[in-house]
């Protein structure tokens, strides 16, 4: 095609983006390079979609409430409610990096996770319960499936919860240890009981994601523009939400 | 499996999907089933191994295709009308947050064996050849009169009877055959010419949204989601899921259970049932396509589409390179009754490897050879690397669900967008919660 801009048309309002959020805790979590900040529309921000995955009640969403909102339920129910949670974490260069944290308001436990919910994840945490010896399988489960389906460049961390049940434990130290390094992953145990080990996890996996989006991703790419509009070059896609434009775009009267 | 549920729904294509996400977010609770192990039923998007599983059992895919994980075929081609229903749908659930979107690149007409680009402003339309000077201006007249045209005020109205035909319309403005041909097919996007005798009011709608859709982002009146239809549906089933819908794949749905009287009581998989006060589900989980089932008939054959999967190694020849088109044929052209519809897109949109195009060539089937009847359709193409072609058989529902409390959805029929699949979703959605449909704008949660 002779003309040069192609596809894309308008950047998704940032606006937008602030009111699907559900607000990030305004108190600090843990590890002090981990504060969350508020959007600031001059920083460089970027955007990294993080999913979630393992069996059903190994605590997945606990993680994240403990992440997010520095919160623990003892009775939580399966998950409703909540699309994505976002979490800031500032680096140590000072640079803040923003999580969209993906859960699977359970469409894992009958194998029915849509293939959409991993598309152009940037991380993953794959969680297991260190007192059930099946969730270690089924994390295996889920690795394979990642490392066959998501962007070969996504970065994933195992997860061993519920760590405050040392008296429980089916699963060694060791054996997910040597597992997670056969594989490359991130690994630890955490307990989103106590907060244990939760904040450095998510540490750990904002300090290896690249600094500049990776081309092409669109999880990176578009919430990188979203936050910090031109920072990124041309935006890419059209916006659902803009209402039409008397000025921009064709004549109504197309003859 | 042994709770009770309100509504449990059959198949996962986006009518269902769309139903389904509805249902829960107004607090019903949704068991959603699919017999296959994907998402999307016929509205899915299938990657080199399905494909080949679905139309070439027993085959590998081609290595030179490259990466499996690089397609999403559709099986049902169709394009979103920028401001139709299901942008509104859309926008309305918030289900945007999960899908991106980019523009169809051109919409194209085909007329005296060329293919001529769809005007998208008033340059094009200038410089046009689809129109002689003086029928331009004659156009012109008619296209002020769409854009003055307020639906509640007859001022605006020229004194035409809209309730008429739209024949009288044209004969107001004395149109050509040929820009009737051009407004009817390639605007108001009719499938035959059966709309020139209902009435006008209806047509001037369509060309209003058309054009609407074309001013809102410019190149053409259609955007398509990044990786193919089917992240539709799974859009919608992530939006159910999140407010407590139930999901299980690969389940079969064996017998529809009903009591003494015919009423609904459940639905029964392998040996164990389900109860609901409600089943909703797509034609194929209520006999459709079995033969020789006992039973009660539910749905019943109303046509029949052909449509042909083309893998090419080229743009479409005469589109100006366009990545992606939509080309129609008005059935005039071709002495049909029914159009030909040929939807074509590329990596631009990640639907396929690099360097490939996937073009779709679609009609109504007339006669007993439906191939032959996309030919003229399949020979715009250039060479043809691959081809991919079934013919489908439209369902309907042969009650109302009212009685029985079993609603079932229609197929995804010939047109070329996704209006009357949001008809359906509307008229679905009365029958089972006895309202009307009413988008509400979900609340905002505000940052503090």
């Amino acid at each position: 095609m002779a003309r040069g801009v192609r596809g894309p048309v308008s950047l998704r309002l940032r606006v937008r983006l602030l009111v699907l959020v559900i607000a990030p805790c305004p108190q600090p979590v843990g590890a002090a390079s981990l504060l969350p900040t508020t959007i600031s529309a001059m920083s460089k921000q970027l955007s990294f979609k993080l999913v979630l995955l393992g069996e059903s009640a190994v605590g997945k969403s606990s993680l994240v409430l403990r992440f997010v909102k520095d919160q623990f339920d003892d009775y939580r129910e399966s998950t409703i409610g909540a699309a994505f949670l976002t979490q800031i974490v500032t680096l140590d260069d000072g640079s803040t990096i923003k999580f969209e944290i993906w859960d699977t308001a359970g469409q894992e436990r009958y194998k029915s996770l849509a293939p959409m919910y991993y598309r152009n994840a940037n991380c993953a945490v794959v969680v297991y319960d260190i007192t059930q010896s099946a969730s270690l399988d089924k994390a295996r489960t889920w690795i394979r499936e990642l490392q066959r389906q998501a962007d070969p460049s996504i970065i994933i961390a195992l997860c061993g919860n519920k760590s405050d049940l040392e008296a429980r434990r089916q699963v060694t130290k060791e054996e997910a240890q040597k597992y997670a390094e056969e594989e490359g992953l991130l690994w630890t145990e955490t307990s989103a009981k106590s907060g244990e080990g939760v904040t450095e996890i998510f540490n750990t996996i904002a300090r290896k994601l690249p600094t500049s989006p990776p081309p092409g991703a669109r999880g990176a790419t578009t919430s990188a523009s979203r936050a910090a509009p031109g920072a990124n070059g041309a935006p890419r896609g059209v916006d659902l939400n803009k209402q039409p434009n008397a000025a921009g775009g064709g004549d109504a009267c197309n003859c | 499996m042994d709770e009770e549920y309100d509504v449990i729904v059959l198949g996962t294509g986006l009518t269902e999907c769309m139903l389904s996400g509805l249902l829960s977010v107004e607090g019903k609770k949704v068991l959603h089933m699919d017999r296959n192990d994907y998402y999307g039923g016929d509205s899915a998007s299938l990657n080199l191994t399905q494909l080949y599983r679905k139309f070439r059992p027993g085959q590998e895919p081609p290595a030179e295709l490259g990466r499996d994980r690089d397609y999403a075929v559709d099986l049902i081609p169709k394009f979103i009308i920028a401001s139709g229903g299901l942008t509104e749908i859309l926008v309305h659930t918030d289900v945007t947050r999960y899908l991106e979107f980019k523009q169809i690149a051109g919409s194209f007409v085909y007329r005296d064996g060329k293919v001529h680009k769809v005007p998208s402003n008033e340059m094009e339309a200038i410089k046009s050849p689809l129109m002689g000077l003086f029928e331009k201006r004659r156009a012109k007249k008619f296209f002020e009169f769409i854009q003055n045209y307020k639906a509640d005020d007859p001022a605006t109205h020229k004194g035409l009877n809209l309730d008429g035909p739209m024949s009288a319309v044209y004969e107001y403005f004395g149109l050509e055959p040929s820009t009737q041909d051009f407004i009817g097919h390639a605007m108001a996007l009719h499938l035959d010419d059966d709309y020139i005798k209902e009435p006008a009011r209806d047509t001037i709608d369509s060309i209003i949204l058309y054009t609407a859709s074309m001013a809102r982002y410019g190149k053409s009146p259609y955007i398509y989601p990044l990786y193919g239809l089917g992240e539709l549906p799974q859009s919608f089933a992530r939006l159910s899921a999140i407010y407590g819908g139930t999901y299980m794949l690969d389940k079969k749905a064996d017998e529809i259970v009903v009591d003494d009287n015919g009423k609904f009581v459940g639905v029964r998989s392998g040996d164990e049932t389900v109860k609901a006060k409600q089943v909703i589900g797509d034609p194929s989980y209520f006999g459709a396509g079995a033969s020789g089932e006992g039973g009660k008939i539910r749905v019943v054959e109303e046509g029949k589409v052909v449509r042909a999967i083309c893998i090419l190694k080229h743009t479409i020849p005469g589109t100006d390179d366009a990545d992606s088109v939509q080309l129609i044929i008005p059935q005039s052209q071709v002495n049909r009754k029914h159009d030909i519809y040929v939807a074509m897109i590329s990596s631009t949109h990640n639907v396929c490897a690099k360097g490939i195009y996937v073009a779709i060539v679609s009609t109504v089937v007339e006669t007993d050879k439906p191939e032959l009847e996309i030919k003229a359709g399949l020979d715009l193409l250039g060479p043809i690397h691959d081809k991919f072609v079934s013919i489908t058989d439209l369902f309907t529902p042969t009650s109302n669900g009212k009685d029985d409390n079993i609603f079932i959805t229609k197929s995804y029929d010939a047109t070329s967008h996704f209006e009357t699949v949001v008809d359906d979703v509307h008229d679905v959605w009365q029958r089972v919660t006895g309202t009307k449909l009413v988008l509400k704008k979900r609340e905002l949660e505000v940052e503090s």
